[in-house]
């Protein structure tokens, strides 16, 4: 609101700059040191989710590998450190980059909707009265803030069903991904579900993986070209592996009609471990 | 456009009347018999001179040079910062760039740092704000110091000088769905920080800029929309300097615990 009062500047400000924090977390303070921070944490989790995209596919060669593949993630570090340690350092690691992309994502779309009020809000971005028309922003730039929830819940359902069991109850056999994967995909509801939330991941990755160049000050006219085709590229590598498990699942390609092994937390998965020595053997 | 007469075209406006920032606002509708030779700020003048003559309050809206230099006007026009035409201020569109029977929606420049002051004119003041933060340079002599004194690289003269092209408008923050002030923040910290005499302050001001813009306006998301909206077409790469820069300013201009 205009005001002509004997303050610092004719329009009052829309956000108070509060006291400056010591060096190095006064970056956290400011819009510009958070998307900074939005940008570090969006590489490390688009690394996790290329890295998890990528060890997945172990679930082509079998149940047997894919035992192995989990098993080797616990085994990161060898007999060096306690079972289990680094993956649960790598754990913590990714759960603070997803706090931090979260909270700055949140944040800073509070403060463009402060900044915007009058303009009024349609979907978390400013309204005109009488339309308004987009020429630069793609559908996945203006939708980044719907494609973030979906893919944040999307996790927690994850979680829930392929690392602690709750929907899979007895069928769900800890240290057996692979016969968890098929059951729970081939489930068509579920399947759909993770289609829709990897569709999402995609075009937040799209939008992501190219802004974050921005973000980070890093733009060199030689190779800006590239900044685009990179994102893109990311996307859709993600998107072809992500997809490929639930749809190749209810294709009938992931089944456990050629397995050998029973199922079971103790004797399957001493089973699936001797299978994979063999293999290697 | 020598002898050649513009067509008549009849063009139904809906633009917005408000009486104050605090006032609600809303349409108004107008027929207006227009020449495509006119210009679109001719068009508003003419409609002024009818709405005076019946004794109604004409529309309040901006200009100054009306040759697309001083960055005074700007309106949204049909959802489009300064109107449908690239690289255009609003003085310099004309109304040959519509059809006759159009539609033409004119709002003002939105956002909560640009409170309406009437109709169409907002107040900018917060861009004025961020340049008194540091965008100028203090030379402390006597007399001014003769020109080409100082040699410039070309390469940092031209960068420079694509960027002191900005004319302030606001129409980034307009077009931007954040109401970010990104564009024209960087294009001033570009513009002193590529040259050589900017840069003894080029790290207080990039850090005073920033957060005197920040106090008014949102935080980019990279859309892209401030560019196409821009009639000196400002590139975004100007935001990414100003990225790297301020990250830079906040690490010289470090402060540790107790020091501050």
């Amino acid at each position: 609101m205009a005001q002509t009062t004997g303050e610092r500047y004719r329009v009052a400000p829309v956000h108070r700059r509060s006291r400056e924090w010591p060096f190095p977390l006064n970056l956290y303070q400011t819009a510009v040191g958070r998307k900074w921070v939005m940008a570090l944490t969006g590489i490390g989790l688009i690394g996790f989710v290329l890295a998890h995209m990528v060890g997945n596919l172990h679930v082509y060669e079998g149940p047997a590998r894919m035992h192995e593949y989990a098993e080797s993630l616990r085994t990161i570090g060898g007999g060096l450190v306690p079972k289990s340690a680094v993956l649960w350092l790598l754990r913590l690691g990714l759960l603070s980059m997803f706090v931090l992309h979260l909270h700055s994502a949140i944040s800073l779309s509070r403060m463009s909707r402060a900044s915007s009020e009058d303009a009024g809000l349609v979907s978390g971005a400013k309204r005109y009265a009488g339309g308004r028309e987009h020429v630069a922003a793609t559908y996945a730039s203006r939708t980044m803030r719907w494609t973030g929830p979906i893919i944040a819940l999307f996790i927690l359902y994850h979680l829930a069903d392929l690392t602690w069991g709750w929907w899979l109850g007895d069928d769900f056999v800890a240290g057996d991904p692979y016969h968890n994967v098929s059951t729970s995909l081939s489930a068509l509801p579920v399947a759909i579900l993770y289609i829709v939330a990897n569709v999402a991941l995609a075009f937040h990755i799209f939008h992501g993986a190219w802004s974050m160049f921005q973000s980070l000050g890093i733009n060199n006219p030689r190779y800006n070209h590239l900044r685009r085709g990179l994102a893109t590229l990311l996307a859709g590598l993600i998107l072809v592996g992500n997809l490929s498990f639930p749809i190749l699942t209810q294709a009938g390609l992931i089944d456990e009609d050629n397995r050998t092994c029973p199922i079971g937390e103790v004797e399957g998965n001493t089973c699936l471990a001797e299978e994979a020595e063999g293999h290697q053997g | 456009m020598s002898g050649s007469h513009g067509e008549t075209i009849n063009v139904t406006l809906k633009v917005w009347r408000q009486t104050s920032a605090d006032a609600p606002g809303g349409f108004e509708t107008h027929q207006q018999a227009i020449s495509t030779d006119a210009s679109f700020l001719e068009m508003l003048d003419l409609l002024n001179e009818e709405l005076n003559a019946a004794g109604k309050e004409p529309i309040a809206f901006e200009s100054d040079c009306r040759e697309g230099i001083c960055g005074t006007c700007g309106v949204m026009i049909n959802g489009r910062a300064h109107g449908p035409q690239k690289a255009t201020a609003t003085c310099q569109l004309h109304m040959r760039e519509f059809a006759d029977d159009d539609e033409i929606v004119i709002e003002p420049f939105r956002a909560t740092g640009f409170p309406v002051i009437r109709d169409l004119a907002v107040d900018r003041s917060p861009l004025d704000a961020i340049i008194e933060a540091g965008g100028y340079i203090s030379v402390n002599t006597g007399a001014a110091s003769d020109a080409n004194l100082t040699p410039v690289p070309k390469a940092a003269a031209d960068q420079a000088f694509d960027a002191a092209a900005c004319i302030g408008c606001g129409a980034c923050v307009a077009a931007c769905p954040n109401s970010a002030a990104q564009l024209f923040t960087s294009a001033k910290i570009g513009h002193l920080g590529l040259l050589p005499q900017g840069q003894a302050e080029r790290w207080s001001r990039t850090e005073a800029m920033v957060e005197t813009m920040e106090e008014f306006f949102g935080s980019c998301t990279n859309h892209g929309e401030c560019t196409e909206a821009c009639p000196k077409e400002i590139s975004l790469d100007f935001i990414a300097l100003m990225n790297r820069d301020y990250m830079k300013a906040k690490v010289k201009n470090r402060g540790l615990a107790g020091q501050h």
